[in-house]
């Protein structure tokens, strides 16, 4: 690629549209040099499930004629980003990263997808990620694994491995990843980006591949707390397709963004910060701690002690909501269809070929606990574990603003480490999981590096119900503290 | 908490998943793992505690949707995706009631 | 023993899909007919990513409908998900309403043989219907899958188990049924589907306090039928008991070619649906000004209809029954009657009109009582004609259909078709003289005792008037000439 694209690619999400606003650079510019770059890296990185330049192109064109006539639809009018193949493409294969979904073609759009195309911005392509979201590594993936930019050695983190990489690897300028036990802040976390989970409700999850249904929210990665926030505003809001979206007003998130962290408290939960940590991660994050306290804000000691349980809780309501919501994948309607002889065996033979272990696996699990006599002692036990564990940061957000603390006890893992122990990599989730148990916003900003290894560790930030502009401008502050990390160069 | 193997066939069975020897036996060592750690929660108090089967705050309004038409999809759009088709119904192997 | 000795113990699950424009989760029309996966959408299809949003229309009707039947109208609900795999199930799981349903108790008025009772409910839910199957597409014999009707809004009414006998159950439903035509909440149309039962069937020793195990049946679609299926499954109990064998519980299917019942192989399996409550939608909210307004607009309902036609205007039990069966008949019935005078002599008159000829005619040409060409007015016409003396018995019925074809006014059919009938003493005298004339030794032998010979007397007189004579008239002259 010619030094213009890649130094492009340099842009972030918010200053390439406004290059584009002042007539410094055409969309079609900015999306040529993205799919230059995406073409260059993309064969060693695996961010990518599927580019689309044609559909991008054309998105630019458009973009540029309304530039012209100075009828710009948005701040990031133009400008190229990338999806989590979860997100259905009116025309544009999605497949959730499973063979199950190889070859559907959706004949509607996502609330949200139609939300930012609206605004202007250009759909580059779907990213890779785990099967059905099923995952913290992207090692899920049925098509290809996904690497870290980092080192390309290990994980990305999962399950939106490609919206974190793609942005590490500066192939686009904003990515949309979702979150149901972690999925947008781990890899956040592992690539050294931002990953903002909103609020359950706050973003429509129509059109998007049901994982969990009562856990999943859709949500923006940038390689700024700005560029997120930019995003997030234009997702947000209720969509009357979607039952469960809120309709309180939506917050403007940028205008606050810069209000910095004087006298904010900051909770943190001595569960999250009592052992088990690598060492680099912990350093990074007390490190985190202490600029707060440097900015002005007061540092709170918080108890979240249910915070063992949510692990247990949520493998059993995500993996007996998904095994409900994985039902329909039968080859009746469209995805993959096996050769059978009977109605059985179609059922069968399609799901059997179709789903790889971990959404097997899941499946068993939710089965098993929604079966008959298993239903109180499980699925409903872990619905009122969940009460719990909402009431845990119920009481502690009357002494505190936000929580703070890990993503992960560890930073990006090698890939290969942990895929024959899946409770290991349950296990890993024990941070992110209770935001997703408590209907929470949460968010991972960049707050170091893990001096043996180099790799970047994630700060978390949970915060009160549709409380995301605290939240973002604490990260926000953080981030101009405590720069983050130089991206690595993956040319 | 152990799963049998018949158990695991039983699940699978209603899930329509047809596990392999190989599948099963390591499905069954692996659920087993995870039921254990999920065995933590029989030890918790929840007598009184509500569970929270719809994540969404109370106090939004009914979602409701107005009894109007909206557009359908044409016979062959909503068949475009479709692996095996018999004029403009899905095909499926015969089914006996 | 015999099946006499046993007590057939009934209960029955209705699905009645209800009168809205659009489907229950999406905006598909609920239209009958249109060719395979013409009324669907990606909501109804169950494509991947999808969500369900609840027709504000269908949480009226059911409300409507609990009001109705006197249930307890929950102000907060909960969809569940049941479970399972099936071709016309697209989602793998049907959206319905499970520990928590929008109604609960509640009955239903039934009057059988003079006796009122009221038929216990055990709940209402509210709940999607799935698709169709159709069988044999393809020369390999593969099956077919539609799924236009699939996300069709259904309310669930299940009753208790009180039901004693066929015909109990037979007028439960006929009951309901009318209910729910009269509220608009659905067509009553057994035979394309809109209104299903399935029926709980099990015995008991008679006398016996303990219920037996009941098997459900499913596929009657007809009272016709569902006579024959608990006829049948009631003696298929019976002789397994007194075999020594032991019902099991089981979903069995009405073979109406047969006349049998037998046991759904696909289903043979316990289903586990594993129930959980739907996490796509909220708990389901009735505010108090819904309950209001639903309230308010509650119709008089038929048992109350017949109740009052049976005070007010002296009806027989069996007429009113007929009347109210269906809304628009029973207001045409009562403008008739007030066209007539509104006097219960009058209403007798209307009511036995309305439930016969015009009850054949309407059942003929399919028109409900509103699209009728013969108003109440013209009805009311024809009756004074008869009154007078005017129309007989058979002329009167070809004018009524006349008048139910072409909508003319009864004179002008009267006068048109010569129909007439002949009540000038002096005419009827003289073709009765003629005939007495002709018959001499009938007349000898109806003096001598034989006095079935009337019959015979009074046919000849109307062949010779050509139907036209006023019956009373020709039998007053005959008896008079005849010195009977």
């Amino acid at each position: 690629m010619t030094r213009g694209a890649e130094e492009l690619g340099r842009l972030g999400l918010a200053e390439a549209g406004d290059a584009v606003g002042r007539g410094e650079v055409s969309a079609r510019a900015l999306t040529e040099a993205a799919l230059a770059r995406i073409d260059a890296t993309d064969g060693k990185i695996g961010a990518f499930l599927r580019v689309a330049p044609e559909r991008a192109l054309a998105a630019a064109d458009a973009a540029d004629a309304r530039a012209r006539g100075r009828t710009r639809r948005s701040a990031i009018d133009g400008v190229p980003i990338a999806l989590k193949d979860i997100f259905l493409t009116r025309g544009l294969e999605t497949t959730a990263g499973s063979r199950i979904l190889q070859g559907f073609v959706p004949p509607y759009s996502a609330t949200v997808v139609e939300r930012l195309e609206a605004a202007g911005a250009v759909v580059t392509g779907k990213l890779n990620m785990d099967e059905f979201a099923m995952g913290s590594s992207n090692e899920n993936s049925a098509f290809k694994p996904c690497r870290n930019p980092w080192d390309l050695a290990r994980t990305p983190g999962g399950s939106s491995g490609g919206s974190a990489a793609a942005l590490a690897a500066r192939q686009v300028h904003g990515t949309l990843g979702t979150d149901t036990g972690g999925s947008i802040r781990l890899p956040a976390s592992f690539c050294g980006v931002v990953g903002v989970k909103p609020t359950y409700g706050r973003v429509s999850r129509y059109g998007v591949i049901a994982f969990a249904s009562s856990l999943d929210q859709p949500g923006p990665l940038g390689r700024s707390v700005r560029d997120a926030a930019l995003l997030l505003q234009v997702i947000a809001g209720h969509d009357p397709r979607d039952a469960t979206s809120s309709t309180r007003p939506v917050d403007d998130y940028l205008a606050p963004l810069e209000g910095g962290a004087r006298g904010l408290r900051v909770g943190v939960p001595r569960e999250w910060l009592a052992g088990g940590l690598e060492p680099g991660v912990e350093r990074a994050v007390r490190a985190a701690l202490q600029a707060y306290e440097a900015m002005g804000a007061t540092l709170v000691d918080v108890s979240l002690p249910h915070t063992r349980y949510g692990i247990a809780a949520y493998y059993l309501i995500a993996p007996a909501e998904a095994s409900s919501n994985l039902a329909r994948y039968d080859g009746i309607r469209f995805g993959l269809r096996a050769e059978a002889r009977g109605l059985r065996e179609l059922y069968a033979e399609t799901r059997e070929q179709g789903f790889g272990a971990e959404p097997k696996r899941r499946i068993m699990l939710g089965t098993y606990a929604l079966s008959s006599g298993y239903y109180d002692a499980y699925y409903l036990r872990a619905q009122k574990v969940r009460t719990l564990v909402r009431r845990d940061f119920d009481e502690a957000f009357r002494t505190c603003d936000l929580v703070a603390g890990p993503v992960s006890p560890t930073v990006a893992f090698r890939l290969g480490e942990k895929a024959q122990d899946p409770l290991a990599m349950y296990l890993a989730d024990v941070f992110t999981i209770t935001a997703n148990l408590a209907a929470l916003p949460g968010l991972s900003v960049p707050c170091g590096q893990d001096a043996a290894t180099g790799l970047p560790v994630g700060l978390q930030l949970v915060g009160r119900p549709f409380d995301e502009v605290t939240l973002l401008r604490a990260a926000r502050a953080l981030e101009r503290e405590l720069p983050p990390p130089a991206l690595p160069e993956v040319g | 908490m152990s799963l049998s193997l018949d158990e695991v066939r039983r699940i699978a069975a209603l899930a329509r998943l047809r596990l392999s020897a190989e599948e099963e036996l390591l499905f069954q060592g692996q659920l087993s793992a995870v039921l254990a750690h999920v065995d933590e929660l029989a030890a918790l108090d929840l007598s009184g505690v509500e569970p929270m089967t719809h994540a969404l705050a109370a106090g939004e309004p009914s979602p409701l949707r107005e009894d109007e038409l909206r557009p359908s999809l044409s016979p062959d759009e909503a068949l475009a995706n479709a692996p095996a088709r018999a004029g403009t119904a899905f095909r499926v192997p015969r089914i006996i009631e | 023993m015999p099946v006499s000795d046993f007590q057939v113990v009934l209960g029955l699950e209705v699905h009645a899909q209800l009168l809205t424009k659009t489907k229950i989760f999406c905006g598909c029309t609920t239209a009958f007919g249109g060719e395979p996966n013409a009324h669907t959408c990606p909501i109804c299809l169950g494509l991947p990513g999808v969500l369900p949003v609840l027709n504000a229309r269908v949480l009226e009707l059911a409300v409507l409908t609990g009001l109705a039947l006197g249930c307890r109208v929950k102000e907060s609900s909960v969809f569940a998900r049941k479970n399972y795999f099936y071709p016309d199930l697209p989602k793998g799981y049907q959206i319905s309403q499970y520990e928590l349903p929008i109604c609960e108790g509640g009955a239903v008025p039934v009057a059988l043989g003079g006796v009122e009772k009221g038929v216990r409910l055990t709940r209402i839910h509210m709940e999607e219907d799935a698709g169709k199957n159709v069988h044999d597409v393809a020369a390999d014999g593969s099956s077919g899958v539609d799924l236009n009707r699939a996300g069709v809004p259904l309310l669930e009414i299940v009753s208790e188990p009180d039901l004693r006998s066929v015909d109990e159950a037979i007028a439960y439903l006929k009951s309901l049924r009318a209910i729910l035509m009269t509220l608009g909440v659905n067509d009553g149309n057994l035979q394309e589907g809109s209104f299903r039962c399935d029926a709980n069937v099990s015995v008991m020793p008679r006398g016996s306090e303990k219920l037996g195990t009941r098997c459900e049946i499913k596929n009657m679609n007809s009272f016709r039928f569902l006579r024959q299926a608990i006829d049948f499954e009631v003696r298929r109990q019976v002789a397994l008991i007194e075999e020594g064998g032991k019902v099991v519980q089981e979903t069995r299917l009405f073979d109406p070619d047969r006349g049998e019942t037998r046991s759904m192989r696909s289903k043979e399996e316990a289903h586990d649906y594993r129930y959980f409550p739907e996490p796509d939608l909220p708990p389901v909210r009735v505010p108090p000004e819904l309950v209001e307004r639903m309230r308010r607009a509650l119709p008089e309902l038929p048992h109350a209809r017949a109740a009052r036609y049976r005070r007010d205007l002296a009806l027989p039990a069996h007429d009113a029954e007929l009347l109210v069966a269906e809304k628009e008949t029973a207001e045409w019935f009562e403008a008739a009657v007030a066209a007539s005078g509104g006097a219960p002599e009058a209403a007798k008159k209307v009511a036995n009109w309305v439930n016969g000829e015009l009850a054949r005619l309407a059942n003929e040409s399919g028109l409900a009582a509103s699209a009728w060409k013969i108003t109440p007015a013209r009805l009311a016409a024809v009756l004074r004609l008869v009154d007078a003396g005017t129309l007989g018995g058979p002329g009167a019925k070809q004018v009524v259909e006349e008048v139910f074809r072409t909508g003319a006014e009864p004179d002008a059919v009267l006068g048109a078709r010569g129909l007439a009938q002949v009540s000038d003493e002096g005419a009827i005298e003289a073709a009765v003289d003629q005939v007495l004339a002709a018959s001499a030794a009938e007349v000898e032998r109806y003096r001598g005792g034989n006095t079935k010979l009337m019959g015979f007397f009074v046919g000849q007189v109307m062949k010779l008037m050509k139907g036209k004579g006023n019956p009373a008239l020709v039998n007053a002259v005959l008896r008079r000439k005849l010195g009977g």
